[in-house]
């Protein structure tokens, strides 16, 4: 008892003990890296959505260049028939000219003093505005001969300069782009020739080649993104159902269900890429599916997702008390009715949920889309039916933004970074919905 | 689109069948639906499944197993000295199929008629020109052995599917006969059903086995054609990565692991220390308001898709890193030490962003497991809440972390898409952080996309890497669930 | 044991140990001690007696400030510790724990071994120099538990393995190794058999020479059997207190008697 005394504590208890100081201070200290670590995560939380804010939102916004055309008739349609496959026959070669004089047209009437090339005053336009001129054309053959007012695109290089992400400083070594052109760019804008107005394109057109990232768009993607959503919805929702009920309210307890479990805890933490390999070696080298399709994207996706699904399916049917399954078969149910009747019912604002956020999942997903050939090239029309849809060639969102982050030219990334902000619109409504079916069906037994 | 047409034909004769089903049991039980066993629709769900569920697993099964029964009964008829030299049967097998496939579009649009495709000869008629014209692209001239053995697998297809056709309307019709001859009021319809709903059931479970056997079959076949045609010594052993599309590549899996591992740790440096202590604030600090508000943000970071990561890597962080320890004179340290945006440490920095908030709800899942009666009982004694914290929880949830860390490890080296844009595509054995390396997923990645010769070891060593990635992860994964559910019982 | 009848059970007087003033407690909307005037005695065992959710436990856990892990609890008025207010801003809790110890309804050892159990408070508190002093605090607390002759082969072992009356008495070794003034206990024998519980009985009776002892129960024959002074809550308020003998055998209150009688709770 020698060391155990009252005075072990000594004191009065309202004077801190200089021991209780330091480890009152060591408290402190503990609490504040508890502090920093949450106010790191969230820091970076911040630092990233304000990035692809910050880098994407100019996607959203384009800058056109407003010009009067003349369709000479002498260049487009020689023999003056309006036959369309003479029509047809003009290159856009054949129609630069046009677009040229309709430039240094404008220029002189605006009386701005350049220095300036005709090839170079073309530069601030898209290479694509020759073809954008062509399909008027050809849609409209009656127009030959007369002026008319075309929105171009204008060039990256222009683009990016009105949005502050080409600089004067910055252009030294960039051939496309040169301080004359950005003079004159000035007085353009001046004049309202050239103006930034919200770009609808990006979301419903499609990519474009590497020449023009002014004209690149997300549409075509996202309906690839959608098809293989729907391919994952329709496999994944019933698998998964089906594999829950059974494992949940069938399966005898035996060495077989018992692999099935693990097999399935297991599935949900193998890497995405593996799913690539197995998607590219057994529907593409096996069964022979089309490669970049987005029934296979769908298929492969479907297996990633599966566990996902199974698990919280299994949580939403276990939180069904058991009572409910002895009150029907009390009253004569067979399991099968007593399930299907009502513990699925009871069950489903949970499975949906779970459902959506595998979902949510899949459509951010993008290693295994890389194996079974879903990035590389461009889709550029839109699939006409829901077969074409899943059986020829697409992108995915998520491909086909690191399609354009891996280009050479940094216009690209502006779309990458834009490309995001529509895909965790997505991810964020997605989530939200399933948020608020917990929130609103979800019942505490 | 037979398949396709077949499977409608399917559903609309067991739509079909449910009718029949059930009016055949109604008029049996003369109209009163309390003389049958089961209820009406049961009887229709019978004949419907009876119709639908054996042919279609026919069907699958066969859509299966005809690939690979014609080809390799085609492959025995192409001699082996038409395979060149460095030529894998499989290019050979690919070339019959495109003209196989020519030889049928060229039938259907009316350009040759089957007969005359029976005694085409290769050598007279351009048979390479005619097929480019429909859109048949081929290396080179087709080859009398190639064109017979086109021609045998373009009527081994068309039997199989005749056949195939014809199996899968027996089936349909021995089952709808078989259930609808069992249709009476007395027959147990609804056990039937159920018996069949079951099965239903069973397949969907097993199909997670498939899936796994899936992986397993498609990594493990190829793998052993890598180690055909590739020293398993320098795979294992070597202390190189140099694929040569000529040949004589040094294919060593070493320097990936090495960046593999190199880039993880580094993640795990940054995501273990900062999601553990967060974990703890949260479950044992933060109140209620705090908490509310910082879980579901750290849930959002949870859920951003990893190539958002990984141009977040790409664009951002490594830029920034190069302006800290680049650029000479010119960056903000003023050393040359990182040249490109790519390094081991930009890949580790983001990635361990990535892994805060799967470390910290793991983690937190695992300290609220530690009953309150522990903490209570070090708080009774007059302990401080970090010492609670430090010498009583933590090492009470110690296994719990642990397999929670494992994950995360296993989670990192798994990552492909910010180790593709963040990491780079040299492979080294450096010690160096600001230097860029390769991993294991990064080479996958670009063994396999591209123009991608199956017979090559240049593009089968990613198969290789593949089953080493699978083992790797699959061991982590199953020590940590291992360890983590032994944790739970503890305190269950 | 104390094998004396309740009305021969000779109480001395003692110093004023913990006195409580209009102590009030909230738990969120519930009031759920109302104006509690309490003295506890040093070197005496008192009882906290009374209907469950009478308040016993949450005026027990005020002594020592453990409700301040709670959110939504908040006290008010006063309890004094030899005259000083631990409520007063300038009291530091984990102090004030370190004099007014605490073992709980269920056995809690930590998940270490018996020696690290039972050396836990004395290495936060620093009640100890070098590492035979601390080895000697371990055993005068075992042995002051009497479970030393139990575990003192397999000091090693985790405390976790032991039996549910080692591990009780365990965690009073616990306690008593910190060297508290006062010691709480709430409910020590509510998870333990007929058998560990004489144990534990027997253990606070020979406890009572050191500490002034508080301790809640459920059962009156346990109140009775080791308690020299006994209090009976009802409902948040405290209705009775005095000598065990007159509390069991004469009661003041009509409540009380209900209660020991058998028609309430």
């Amino acid at each position: 008892m020698s060391h155990i005394t009252k005075e072990a504590h000594g004191g009065s208890l309202l004077a801190q003990s200089a021991r209780t100081k330091k480890r009152n201070a060591a408290e402190t200290r503990f609490k504040a890296f508890g502090i920093a670590a949450i106010a790191v995560s969230l820091l970076m939380l911040f630092v990233l959505v304000t990035t692809i804010i910050g880098k994407g939102w100019g996607a959203y916004q384009q800058t056109f260049i407003t010009l009067q055309v003349e369709l000479l008739e002498k260049k487009l349609d020689k023999k003056g028939n309006r036959n369309l496959s003479d029509i047809k026959k003009v290159s856009t070669f054949g129609y630069a000219p046009l677009i040229k004089s309709a430039v240094t047209a404008k220029v002189e009437e605006l009386g701005v003093e350049t220095g300036l090339k005709s090839k170079q005053l073309v530069g601030l336009l898209s290479k694509g505005a020759a073809a954008q001129l062509r399909d008027f054309v050809i849609n409209n053959p009656d127009r030959i001969g007369d002026t008319v007012e075309f929105r171009f695109l204008a060039s990256s290089r222009v683009d990016g300069y009105l949005k502050g992400r080409v600089h004067r400083e910055s252009i030294d070594n960039d051939k496309n782009i040169s301080p004359a052109q950005l003079d004159l760019v000035d007085a353009l804008v001046l004049a309202g020739v050239v103006e930034k107005t919200f770009n609808i394109d990006f979301i419903i057109g499609a990519d474009a080649s590497d020449q023009r990232p002014e004209a690149a768009g997300m549409g075509v993607a996202m309906l690839g993104s959608l098809s293989m959503m729907m391919v994952v919805l329709a496999l994944s929702l019933p698998i998964g159902v089906g594999a829950s009920i059974y494992l949940e309210e069938f399966a005898p307890k035996n060495w077989l269900t018992d692999i099935i479990e693990v097999n399935i805890s297991n599935l949900a933490a193998v890497p995405s890429i593996v799913f690539g390999i197995l998607g590219l070696a057994v529907f593409i080298n096996y069964m022979h599916l089309p490669m970049s399709a987005p029934l296979v994207g769908g298929l492969v996706l479907t297996l990633m997702t599966l566990p996902t699904i199974i698990i919280s399916t299994r949580a939403a049917l276990s939180a069904v008390p058991s009572s409910i399954r002895d009150a029907a078969l009390g009253i004569g149910a067979s399991r099968m009715q007593a399930v299907f009747h009502h513990v699925l019912p009871l069950a489903a604002p949970g499975i949906l949920t779970g459902t959506i956020i595998g979902l949510a999942q899949a459509l951010g997903e993008t290693a295994p889309l890389l194996l079974i050939g879903m990035v590389g090239f461009i889709a550029s029309n839109a699939p006409d039916t829901i077969a074409e849809g899943l059986m020829s060639p697409n992108s995915a969102m998520p491909a086909q933004i690191y399609e354009w982050a891996k280009r050479a030219d940094p216009a690209f990334y502006e779309r990458a970074w834009g490309g995001i902000i529509l895909l965790l619109l997505f991810l964020v409504t997605m989530n939200t919905v399933a948020v608020i079916l917990r929130r609103r069906f979800e019942r505490r037994w | 689109m037979t398949t396709f047409w077949l499977i409608s034909c399917l559903i609309l004769l067991s739509t079909a069948g449910f009718a029949l089903g059930r009016h055949r049991a109604l008029v049996s039980a003369g109209g009163q639906v309390r003389n049958l066993h089961s209820l009406p629709s049961y009887y229709g769900t019978n004949v419907a499944l009876s119709i639908s569920v054996p042919p279609l697993a026919v069907l699958s099964v066969w859509l299966l197993a005809q690939p690979l029964f014609i080809e390799s009964h085609v492959a025995a008829m192409i001699p082996l000295e038409m395979i060149p030299e460095n030529v894998n049967l499989s290019l050979v097998m690919s070339d019959v199929r495109r003209v196989s496939e020519g030889l049928d579009i060229a039938i259907y649009q009316g350009l040759m008629s089957a007969g005359e495709v029976e005694i085409l000869d290769s050598e007279a008629s351009d048979l390479r020109g005619r097929l480019g014209d429909l859109g048949i692209a081929l290396g080179s001239d087709v080859r009398p052995e190639i064109l017979d053995a086109a021609r045998r697998y373009r009527t081994m297809s068309h039997d199989g599917r005749l056949m195939m056709t014809i199996v899968v309307g027996l089936f349909a019709l021995v089952g709808f006969s078989r259930s609808y001859g069992q249709t009476d009021k007395d027959y147990r319809a609804r056990n039937a059903v159920e018996r069949g709903g079951m099965a239903l059931l069973i397949v969907a479970a097993s199909l997670a086995i498939l899936t796994t056997i899936g992986i397993v079959y498609s990594m493990l076949f190829e793998t052993i054609n890598f180690f055909g045609l590739h020293n398993w010594r320098d795979f294992f052993f070597g202390t190189t990565w140099a694929p040569n599309f000529r040949g004589d590549s040094e294919l060593s899996i070493l320097p990936l692991l090495w960046g593999t591992l190199y880039i993880s740790f580094i993640a795990l440096l940054v995501a273990v220390p900062i999601g553990l202590f967060a974990a703890i604030y949260l479950s044992e600090y933060a109140n209620t308001a705090t908490r509310s508000f910082a879980k579901p943000l750290l849930e959002i970071l949870a859920g951003i898709p990893t190539i958002v990561y990984g141009l977040f890597a790409l664009l951002t962080i490594g830029p920034m890193l190069v302006r800290v320890f680049g650029r000479g004179d010119d960056g903000l340290l003023g050393v040359e030490w990182m040249t490109g945006a790519t390094s081991v440490l930009t890949a580790g920095l983001v990635m361990g962003i990535m892994l805060i908030p799967f470390v910290s709800s793991l983690s937190d899942d695992i300290i609220n497991a530690v009953p309150q009666s522990m903490r209570d009982g070090s708080l009774g004694l007059g302990a401080t809440k970090s010492e609670t914290v430090r010498q009583v929880v933590i090492p009470a949830a110690l296994p719990g972390i642990v397999g929670a860390v494992l994950l995360a490890a296993s989670r990192a080296i798994g990552e492909t898409m910010i180790v593709v844009m963040g990491a780079g595509a040299i492979a080294n054995f450096s010690g160096n952080p600001l230097e860029s390396m390769t991993t294991i997923t990064t080479r996958i990645v670009s063994q396999l996309t591209g123009d991608t010769d199956f017979a090559s070891p240049e593009t089968l060593v990613a198969f290789a890497l593949g089953m080493a990635l699978f083992v790797l992860t699959l061991g982590l994964n199953i020590l940590a669930l291992y360890i983590v559910r032994t944790y739970r019982e503890q305190y269950d | 044991m104390n094998d004396m009848t309740l009305l021969e059970r000779k109480v001395e007087t003692q110093d004023i140990k913990i006195e409580a003033r209009n102590v009030q407690v909230h738990y969120g909307n519930t009031h759920a001690i109302k104006d509690v005037n309490v003295k506890i005695e040093d070197k005496t065992v008192t009882a906290f007696i009374g209907p469950s959710g009478c308040g016993k436990s949450t005026f027990l856990r005020c002594m020592n400030r453990m409700n301040d892990t709670i959110q939504a609890c908040k006290v008010s008025g006063n309890i004094l510790l030899d005259g000083e207010d631990i409520y007063d801003k300038r009291v530091d809790p984990v102090q004030l724990r370190a004099k007014v110890g605490m073992v709980f309804q269920k056995p809690n050892p930590f998940p270490k071994s018996i020696y690290d159990n039972v050396a836990y408070g004395p290495k936060i508190h620093g009640l100890y120099n070098t590492k035979s002093e601390l080895d000697e605090i371990v055993e005068t607390a075992l042995r002051r538990a009497a479970i030393w002759d139990e575990v003192k082969d397999r000091l090693n072992a985790p405390g976790t393995g032991l039996s549910g009356g080692q591990q009780q008495r365990l965690c009073i070794a616990r306690a008593v190794a910190t060297a508290p003034e006062v010691l709480l206990m709430d409910e020590p024998c509510s998870a333990l058999d007929p058998i560990a519980t004489a144990q534990v009985e027997e253990l606070i009776d020979e406890l009572r020479q050191g500490f002034s002892v508080v301790i809640v129960t459920h059962s009156m024959q346990q109140a009775a059997r080791v308690s020299q002074r006994t209090a009976f809550f009802h409902l948040g308020n405290l209705v009775e207190f005095g000598e065990t003998g007159h509390v069991f055998t004469n009661p003041q209150d009509a409540r009380t008697e209900s209660y020991i009688t058998g028609r309430i709770g």
